[in-house]
């Protein structure tokens, strides 16, 4: 017999003769925010990330100040080109890159995560290899609660899909909170609505100017 | 001493050694209160452990006061495992099936063993030498790394605190955060030995530091990645892992080839129900909303590969285990230890076993009885652990039904032994039992301490005996009432 045989003949002769139904999962969304996109940014904040907002409604002006002192950018998100191809790239090329820029699939209020995939990402090591990550996120695109974000299909298509709730940290010193642990040091949430008018394709192709 | 933050510590005052943990003798049993007791003698340590945990404890409770419907997930969490666990052979086949269907390699390994083995196997395959892992209890219980440092692949921990512990040789002592017993300037300690760092500089960033840059070019030039796994969803083949330092994620998706290791009990059936775990596991581990990072691999990367060992090592039997089966819920949050009022005052190591804390003291014993048989004592069975337990394991009262298992099995010592037996026989005669009562009310008030606090009266270890009364019940009751009911 193969250790797969004899594990489930195991399990069978030992299951609880028990009957335990399946229950319904509630949403829980009855005691939803008023307003998700503070509710967002609220709890983004404590997780550590930042959420910038775009004042002058000019956001590659805005994505132009946080790379002020980018020394490598790679951009996996349709509006920003980056410096790197992410078609034909090996994960290891990307070690030096000091900004990934990506745009997240959808944002939870519940916790201040942004869903990103590997179709958004094209290499996944990007959003942990890169010492800082910014994330483009349309307000439309927040929902309630993890039980909202997990109704959606990505979860069902896609080979890789991550919840990112601020950078990466580490407290197993002593309990004292460091961000910046194996992966991103900062994370950055941009409110930037998918295609709007100043971002329709036609515009895509434009390499980002940056200040160096 | 110290360039870093000064913490609580004087200024001159020099670091204090760490305490050690439980001494193994082979298959003799551990005796987890000898090395709390040396635990408790290192006073900096001991209080650092016990505040830090209490302060994860009260983070937990701050997130499920925020949370109205709290109660009504724990119902849910542990009715979904509770459901899965009584249906695993169905839900293994569903998984099993789905990730195959994504391109997984499914493994299917009985014990540690094997487990190591298989491993191995896949390694050599790739040709790979080095292994980057993130943590994994499984892979502790498993005996891992020192399987695969024999057979000549170099595992390197990526997680900080579990690096800590790898690179000082010693096991994690808790579930989510494995070098809490140790404090600054231990870290500081092994880190100049083994990394290279400043041994006169014990800040935790700077710790933190040295460590990330000196793991990230063993993660670029590793062979293959290894992580454990959270949760398995059976519908659609996802492995889910949640970590906060984003080298799980390292692991996983730099190397060409991905291996998870994963033990059986994993399982939930639906995505919907992964949201109840998902939403509960890090509000009862760490009192944050979610982790950091929450992970779902459902197939290889392009050009890359990803295999899934399924391991039981122990995990079916204990499924038909009446009074225990249930501990199989088990979500590693590692809310019943920062509870624990043993286990933030000796320590995860002092219980000498993979799995520490209440919920060791249930499962440690279902992997060796007479090893493990003084754990389940280890407990004032308060209940808070079953308290705060997100999948409602009723964790004090598996300690007490294990305390009657090994007692049955003779699997306590001598002089307990011997005394519940000779307490047996006085409470079953009255009259003997009130003569008994006399007579040890007169020796405690009159017998000198060495006679009363000696190796053989347990109590008397750390506690003072109780003050006698001038007189017993029935003594009382002869002299006012005369006999007469």
């Amino acid at each position: 017999m193969s250790s797969r045989d004899i594990i489930l003949a195991s399990i069978r002769a030992n299951l609880p003769k028990l009957e335990r139904p399946l229950p319904a999962v509630p949403k829980f969304e009855e005691n939803a925010p008023a307003d998700l996109v503070e509710a967002f940014g609220k709890n983004l904040t404590r997780m550590g990330g930042r959420l910038v907002t775009d004042p002058t409604d000019d956001m590659r002006a805005t994505v132009r100040g946080l790379l002020e002192d980018s020394r490598l950018v790679c951009s996996a998100a349709p509006e920003i080109e980056g410096e790197l191809d992410l078609a034909v790239a090996d994960p290891r090329a990307l070690a030096d890159v000091d900004h990934a820029v990506v745009r997240a699939c959808c944002g939870v209020a519940e916790t201040g995560s942004v869903l990103l995939t590997d179709v958004d990402l094209k290499v996944n090591a990007l959003a942990y290899l890169a010492q800082h990550l910014i994330v483009l996120l349309d307000p439309a695109d927040i929902v309630v609660n993890i039980h909202s974000a997990y109704a959606r299909e990505e979860f069902r298509e896609r080979r890789y899909a991550v919840f990112h709730s601020g950078p990466s940290a580490t407290a197993d010193i002593e309990g004292v909170l460091i961000l910046g642990a194996q992966g991103v040091r900062s994370l950055s949430v941009l409110l930037v609505r998918r295609n709007s008018g100043e971002l329709d394709q036609a515009q895509t192709a434009q390499p980002i100017q940056r200040l160096s | 001493m110290t360039r870093g933050t000064q913490g609580d510590r004087p200024d001159n005052a020099k670091p204090e050694p760490q305490p050690r943990g439980a001494l193994h003798k082979g298959n003799r049993p551990i005796n987890q209160a000898e090395a709390a007791e040396r635990f408790l003698a290192a006073p900096r340590h001991q209080q650092q452990h016990d505040t830090r945990l209490w302060t994860l404890r009260q983070r937990r409770d701050d997130q499920m006061w925020a949370m109205p419907e709290w109660e009504e997930m724990r119902s849910l969490a542990s009715a979904i495992k509770e459901h899965t666990l009584s249906h695993l052979d169905t839900y293994l086949e569903m998984f099993e099936a789905n990730a195959e269907a994504n391109g997984v390699v499914v493994h299917w390994a009985k014990d540690a063993a094997e487990h190591n083995r298989i491993v191995l196997d896949v390694l050599a395959l790739h040709g790979a030498k080095t292994l980057i892992k993130s943590k994994s209890m499984l892979t502790e219980e498993c005996g891992f790394r020192a399987d695969l440092a024999k057979a000549g692949v170099e595992v390197v921990e990526t997680d900080l605190g579990e690096r800590i512990q790898q690179l000082d040789d010693e096991d994690p002592s808790h579930v989510v955060v494995p070098a809490v017993h140790k404090l600054r300037t231990d870290v500081a300690k092994v880190f100049a030995a083994t990394i290279g760092s400043d041994p006169d500089n014990d800040d935790p960033p700077y710790l933190a530091g040295a460590q990330r840059d000196a793991t990230r070019p063993l993660i670029l030039n590793a062979g293959a990645g290894m992580t454990g796994a959270n949760f398995l969803v059976a519908e659609t083949g996802a492995v889910v892992v949640c970590t906060n330092e984003g080298n799980a994620d390292l692991c996983a998706n730099i190397p060409d080839l991905h291996i998870v290791s994963v033990g059986i009990e994993k399982l939930v059936p639906r995505t919907e129900d992964l949201a109840i775990f998902v939403r509960m596991l890090s509000r009862s581990a760490l009192g944050s909303p979610i982790t950091q990072y929450t992970s779902h691999f459902r197939g290889p990367r392009k050009g890359g590969e990803m295999h899934v060992v399924l391991v039981d090592n122990g995990r079916s039997e204990r499924l038909g285990m009446e009074e225990f089966w249930t501990s199989l819920k088990c979500i590693r949050c590692g809310a019943c230890m920062n509870t624990c009022p043993v286990y933030r005052r000796s320590g995860g190591l002092s219980y000498g076993a993979t799995y520490s804390g209440p919920i060791g003291l249930i499962i440690d014993p279902t992997f060796n009885a007479r090893k493990y048989s003084n754990l389940p004592f280890a407990s004032t069975l308060n209940g808070s652990c079953t308290n705060v337990c997100p999948v409602k394991i009723n964790i004090h009262e598996q300690i007490y039904a294990w305390r009657k298992v090994l007692v049955r099995q003779h699997e306590t010592p001598f002089v307990k032994r011997a005394a519940m037996k000779a307490a047996g026989a006085l409470f079953a005669r009255p009259a003997v039992y009130r003569a008994a009562i006399e007579r040890t009310n007169d020796a405690l008030a009159s017998l000198p301490r060495f006679v009363i606090y000696n190796g053989l009266n347990a109590w008397g270890k750390g506690r003072e005996m109780p003050h006698p009364p001038a007189e017993t019940f029935h003594q009382w009751y002869f002299r006012n009432r005369g006999g007469r009911p």
